[in-house]
């Protein structure tokens, strides 16, 4: 697969109230990746993510999503987005499990078009991708939050995206299932050939799957290659959480990772 | 019965505006209640109050003005009450649900200024507070006619957006949906059925009819599109059992539907418990 440039950021500055969460961020996101957005908690990872999907509007500096300005930007259904908050929606909600993911296919219709057959059909390949086929017709509240999340994949996953985006989406998913998510996001990346952008705390985890890291904490402090990331020092570390962090010893079970560079 | 409602207008016209609203009141109901904004259509119907409140001070004092139909100013206060919650939800953005008791308590308050000036406490103020079979005219009955058939076919256009809002604000801001406008047209939506229910089920009572079913459906549905086919279902079930006991009764109908409404949602939550316990019984 060719790579070029999927998102873009330039100089890109955002304030709450008075207080900069992320400043001066240059960012390059190439296709074909699986990237792992990691930092300590308040660095603005979460900020960032937003601010790539207009969900909030940089105080400086512009985005580029697929060569587009952000405020241009109308394929929506290029980009999927499993949010933190996914899991903590209104467990009530009196929805299926096949009417929630066939919202991810919303801007892929348009506007005053309604769901069809095809639609129905699409909501179930994309269910049968994270295995979750068979709870099609299930109420969404009644599911475990592991079971959950993996609807809320293939929500994102329906409209064929060339890039998917989650912002740390193994929060409330228990221990034995994450790994079980991960070979996922591999399987997505690796056969599918989806850049993921995977915002984490769990850096032990993510430079074992992904092919690329970026660190930061309110501006860029790394971003390259997993395997350079191991390198980066302990010391380097120390330096940019503000405390002493616990290196994870890195048990390498080998994987094949697509390097593209 | 069916003699009398062939023989009399006002039978018909409260008839055929209870069956509309019986079905656009619980249909929009399906989406405040999911977006947990059931106090809106309570703040939004003491509004409707006022803009009656207005109209009868009007009529009262500019004597050029007269048969105005209340029910338009009404729609006018409702939809500027719409407009105003908005505002006012960005305002205190922490504190979104003040906009609630705001709009609500300045309604009435406007309004019962009003009302005194207009010697407004009569019997005409009753039935706009608790409903009637005889005060729809047969004008008020066109006019909700036209709003129900545009509400349902907004709802049946923007299904899609509607339901994405409802479940997943932020998912629908990246699916593209304008949620600022799909919002505002919902709660404009919101504000005119309110003011149609007014006549037939009365202002205090009528954002029971928009949530009471819903409430009931939400306890057994398993999907969206199901909660909304129960939801009409229970809120046109209420409404006619409601319009019937009250001709007969001789009782305002905005009771006997609220009573009905009630008595439907007793029963889903028996329903669910019985489900419940027989499928304990068949695990075991």
């Amino acid at each position: 697969m060719e790579n070029r440039t999927i998102v873009k950021l330039e100089n890109v500055s955002f304030k709450y109230d008075r207080e900069w969460v992320v400043q001066d961020v240059n960012l390059d996101i190439q296709s074909g990746q699986f990237l792992g957005l990691v930092g300590p908690n308040g660095s603005g990872k979460s900020t960032l993510i937003k601010l790539m999907l207009g969900l909030v509007k940089p105080d400086h500096g512009s985005i580029h999503l697929f060569g587009q300005t952000l405020k241009n930007y109308q394929d929506w259904q290029e980009i999927g987005f499993v949010s933190q908050k996914a899991n903590s929606f209104n467990s009530g909600f009196p929805a299926t499990v096949i009417e929630v993911v066939k919202t991810g296919l919303v801007s892929r219709i348009g506007a005053f078009k309604f769901f069809n057959k095809k639609h129905k059909e699409k909501a179930l390949e994309a269910l049968r991708v994270v295995e979750m086929e068979e709870y099609a017709y299930s109420n969404i509240g009644e599911l475990s939050g592991g079971q959950q999340q993996r609807v809320f994949i293939a929500r994102a996953l329906v409209s064929d995206p060339s890039l998917l985006i989650l912002d740390e989406p193994t929060v409330g998913v228990d221990a034995k299932h994450v790994t079980e998510f991960y070979d996922l996001l591999g399987k997505l990346n690796q056969e599918q050939g989806i850049t993921l952008l995977m915002v984490t705390h769990d850096i032990g985890t993510i430079t074992e799957h992904a092919t690329h890291v970026i660190c930061m904490n309110k501006t860029v402090h790394f971003h390259g290659a997993s395997e350079e990331y191991k390198e980066f020092s302990e010391e380097d570390l120390n330096q940019l959480y503000g405390h002493s962090v616990q290196q994870l010893t890195h048990n390498h079970t080998h994987h094949e990772v697509n390097h593209n560079d | 019965m069916i003699e009398s409602f062939l023989q009399y207008e006002f039978l018909q016209n409260a008839a055929i505006t209870g069956i509309l609203i019986g079905i656009v009141a619980p249909l929009l109901g399906v989406f405040i209640v999911v977006r947990r904004l059931s106090l809106i259509a309570d703040a939004l119907s003491h509004i409707t109050l006022t803009g009656i409140a207005a109209s009868l001070l009007i009529e009262k004092r500019v004597t050029t003005v007269n048969e105005w139909n209340p029910i338009y100013m009404g729609m006018a206060f409702s939809v500027f009450g719409a407009i105003l919650i908005e505002r006012l939800r960005k305002v205190y953005k922490h504190y979104e649900e003040l906009a609630i008791p705001i709009i609500l308590s300045g309604g009435i308050g406007v309004g019962v200024i009003l009302i005194s000036l207009a010697d407004g406490f009569n019997t005409d103020l009753f039935s706009y507070l608790f409903g009637s079979v005889t005060a729809v005219s047969r004008d008020s009955m066109w006019t909700v006619l036209v709003i129900t058939s545009i509400v349902i076919l907004i709802v049946i256009l923007f299904y899609k957006e509607l339901f994405v809002l409802s479940f997943d604000e932020e998912h629908a801001s990246v699916s593209g949906v304008n949620g600022r406008w799909i919002h505002l047209l919902f709660i404009v939506m919101v504000a005119l059925v309110i003011a149609s229910s007014m006549q037939v089920v009365g202002i205090l009572l009528v954002s029971a009819l928009m949530t009471l079913p819903v409430a009931s459906a939400i306890r057994i549905a398993k999907s969206f599109k199901q909660t909304i086919g129960l939801s009409i279902a229970f809120g046109e079930t209420s409404v006619l059992i409601g319009l019937i006991s009250s001709y007969h009764l001789s009782v305002p109908p905005g009771g006997t539907i609220v009573v009905s409404a009630i008595l439907i949602l007793i029963m889903s939550i028996l329903y669910k418990r019985v489900r419940a316990q027989q499928w304990i019984k068949g695990e075991a």
